[in-house]
């Protein structure tokens, strides 16, 4: 009940300042908060980063491992990436089995890696039909501040980027790990995310968790390197016009190269 | 697909698979609608406004909206184990999402809406096709609605857009685009995509789906028509 009547004091507040093209925390509406990308940070996982989009943070780990292929997919290796929310990165997760809005954010987080074809599968198969490498990206929110789902898909990407992927070799139809010899991972393209949200008329990128309280409704639209929509997710309890659609797709090309340029610079 | 752009079904690009509706084929439920979209087989039944349970889901300024869609173990080639899975979870709440903006539920404070989506027979495009189902069913339960939400799905097929793709165009397709639509308001309230496209296919591809959106929703209010005005006054 409180938090409503806050909400709606906080939407008014934010609208009035909209109605002036400023934001609650003085960015343009199409700036995102400044993002940290730290690669490295878990030694023990084949690739890991650690991502700071304001004040939200993700640590994401990538393992890599054999495994078997899906039934209808042997000819390709296995790539599946999860988020979570931490209970420890905001006051209303719990821990538990994830619910529909963690089950989203996972979802959306590997379509994007997944529709861009990010990485090249056909290079991760060992034996077809019997044995690939599976590459496992897994994300955790430690710090809730809005936009999980482009703070889980840069650090996803960033995870994949520092990644070493180890070299496997067969042995009597068993893949055996060969020490001391790793290879980058085979990356095609570099997916970025933009998640925007519409309060009023206005659309904004990278909404803040204040921002995100008041929204009426949410889209997130990952581009590939050569300026193409991979995915796309609306969500949220209202709707867009097909013109709001059109320059969402557009403000996710423009601020998508700017996080390119920083995922380059990774490479 | 054809040169001259006949389709694997042998639909044209802009066709749409047969769709037929029926409203209130549930006797309990306070609405019910059946929709065959191609081989899609699916049912929607309303309840509420109704107390809520768990009580603490209940918001004192508004009625709550929710939404499960479920698919049986044999509407699929392979049985699907009947534990709601983590895809039938996501298009739940996409689909509560696309209908949400339409829904009046300030009306109805401390009380819930529920909308049960059970997909028989799946052929591709289900989520749409449980779309406009699910929005038959509320306007037949007589819950008050700012518009009717009719959804359809754009594609991309052997490198050409294409209206309501099926099963088989979506598994060898480049791009599947499911779009929601509030038809007289214009308001797009569910868009996804899976899949590669340029900037202006983008843009043609949901120009496509939304005219695929705006024929469903003929058939929508004609399904509803046929109920509750049977000598074809208005």
């Amino acid at each position: 009940m409180n938090s409503q009547i806050l909400d709606q004091l906080k939407r008014d507040k934010i609208l009035d300042l909209l109605k002036t093209g400023k934001r609650i925390d003085g960015r343009a509406l199409d700036e995102q908060r400044p993002l940290i990308i730290e690669t490295g940070v878990i030694p023990k996982a084949n690739g890991s980063a650690r991502v700071k989009l304001g004040n939200t943070e993700v640590i994401t780990g990538v393992k890599i491992q054999p495994d078997k292929p899906f039934p209808d997919l042997g000819d390709k290796g296995i790539l599946i990436c999860t988020a979570e929310i931490l209970p420890l990165a905001d006051p209303n997760a719990e821990p538990g089995p994830p619910n529909e809005e963690v089950i989203e954010l996972a979802r959306v987080v590997d379509r994007g890696i997944r529709e861009t074809e990010m990485i090249d599968l056909h290079q991760l198969v060992l034996i077809e039909d019997k044995s690939v490498i599976g590459m496992f990206i897994d994300s955790s929110v430690i710090d809730s501040g809005g936009n999980l789902f482009d703070a889980c898909s840069y650090a996803s990407v960033a995870g994949i980027l520092s990644c070493t992927v180890p070299k496997y070799e067969i042995k009597d139809e068993a893949p055996v790990l060969v020490e001391g010899v790793t290879s980058k991972p085979p990356i095609k393209t570099l997916p970025v995310s933009v998640t925007m949200a519409r309060i009023g008329d206005y659309v904004i990128v990278d909404p803040s968790k204040d921002e995100e309280s008041c929204m009426d409704a949410r889209i997130t639209i990952t581009t590939n390197s050569d300026g193409n929509i991979c995915a796309v997710q609306k969500g949220g309890s209202d709707g867009f016009t097909a013109e709001q659609l059109l320059q969402c797709t557009e403000l996710a090309l423009v601020v998508g190269r700017k996080i390119r340029k920083q995922f380059e610079q990774l490479m | 697909m054809t040169e001259d752009g006949i389709r694997c079904d042998g639909r044209r690009l802009d066709e749409l698979r047969n769709i037929s509706i029926k409203v209130g084929v549930l006797k309990n439920a306070d609405g019910s609608a059946y929709i065959e979209f191609g081989k899609n087989k699916i049912l929607a039944g309303v309840f509420g406004p109704r107390d809520v349970h768990p009580k603490h889901m209940a918001n004192p300024d508004s009625g709550i909206l929710r939404c499960r869609y479920h698919m049986s173990p044999f509407s699929v080639t392979e049985r699907k184990n009947p534990a709601p899975s983590r895809r039938e979870i996501e298009i739940s709440k996409v689909i509560k999402e696309a209908l949400q903006p339409a829904v009046i539920l300030k009306d109805y404070p401390r009380t819930v809406i529920d909308v049960f989506i059970e997909v028989l027979q799946a052929d591709g495009g289900s989520r749409c096709a449980a779309l406009d189902a699910a929005a038959v069913a509320l306007a037949d339960a007589g819950i008050p609605m700012r518009d009717l939400v009719s959804a359809c799905a754009a594609g991309k097929v052997a490198d050409r857009i294409v209206l309501d793709v099926n099963n088989e165009e979506d598994q060898e397709g480049q791009a599947d685009m499911p779009v929601a639509l509030m038809p007289n308001m214009g308001k797009v309230t569910l868009l996804q995509l899976d899949g590669i496209l340029k900037p202006e296919e983008f843009k043609t591809c949901m120009q496509t789906a939304l005219v695929g959106c705006k024929r469903v929703y003929e058939i929508q209010r004609k399904a509803l028509m046929e109920k509750y005005f049977q000598n074809g006054e208005q």
